[in-house]
């Protein structure tokens, strides 16, 4: 499903990409905060939830090629953090929920 | 043949460069056509290395050689080197202080990442004088 669809299932909010979101397919979820972590092991395609909202976390998010940011229970993204997403076309939602429940939602979708 | 030549300076205090230098090389690996499986290779070992030139290695310079079959890294810092090699290539292993442990570094997994994503990996460092890794990924 695209990175639109999935937004909307699960209520998610943009922060930015919302115009890429429905050319991007999402395929896989990878929960995770250790940025070395993440590179080495989450999946191109993936949904990436995490509360890491700096700008080293989009570097991770090109670098692996996830389908998106899910920045979970409302955690913040910095200002050159989204300068640099708006830059390199990374996707970012946002959501109240904790990464758990994202994920257990994400599961039944995809 | 030597399809390439790349060379970046890296921040030792910049954070936010971090990732530039393994972002680009990723681009030109992309459009020279690689398999993606080898860009993704060589940008977890350029992105690793770049991390760690900033937090631990006081900043230093990349130089990429992208030829068909090979693509050789060397990452060089005049950083306070690495006293043990051996603990320092241990999963888990890190020194990175609490403020960078907090942007989520720290891990200890740098340099474990780096020698499973490459099939060649040569560290040369002295303590008080720097740390240079040399790396190679082969095509095929
Ligand atoms: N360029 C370097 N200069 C000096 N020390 C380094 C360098 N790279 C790595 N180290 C040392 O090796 C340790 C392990 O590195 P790494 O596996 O990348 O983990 P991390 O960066 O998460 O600490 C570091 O904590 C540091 O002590
Ligand atoms: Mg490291």
């Amino acid at each position: 499903m695209t990175v639109k669809q999935l937004q909307e299932k699960l209520e998610l909010t943009f922060l930015c990409g919302e115009e890429i979101a429905e050319n991007r397919e999402a395929e896989g979820c990878y929960c995770g905060d250790l940025l070395s972590w993440v590179m080495s092991r989450a999946s191109e395609n993936d949904v990436w939830l995490t509360v890491m909202g700096n700008i080293n976390s989009i570097g991770v998010a090109v670098l692996a090629d996830v389908a998106c940011i899910v920045l979970t229970e409302n955690a913040s993204l910095d200002e050159d953090a989204k300068k640099r997403a708006l830059e390199n076309d990374v996707i970012i939602l946002t959501t109240s929920k904790n990464s758990y429940q994202i994920a257990s939602e994400i599961s039944k979708l995809i | 043949m030597e399809l390439l030549s790349l060379h970046y300076e890296v921040s030792g205090t910049d954070f936010t460069c971090a990732g530039e230098a393994s972002g680009k090389i990723k681009k030109n690996l992309k459009e020279l056509g690689f398999p993606t499986n080898i860009v993704r290779n060589v940008a977890i070992a350029v992105y690793e290395g770049e991390i760690n030139m900033v937090i631990h290695g006081g900043g230093g310079v990349i130089d990429v050689e992208i030829s068909p079959d090979c693509i050789s890294i060397v990452l060089a810092d005049q950083g306070p080197g690495i006293p043990d090699v051996s603990l320092a290539m241990q999963e888990g292993y890190s020194t990175a202080p609490d403020n960078v442990r907090q942007l989520g570094f720290g891990a200890g997994m740098g340099l474990p990442n780096i020698k499973k994503y490459t099939d060649e990996m040569i560290i040369e460092t002295e303590v008080g004088k720097g740390t240079t890794i040399k790396l190679k990924v082969f095509v095929n």
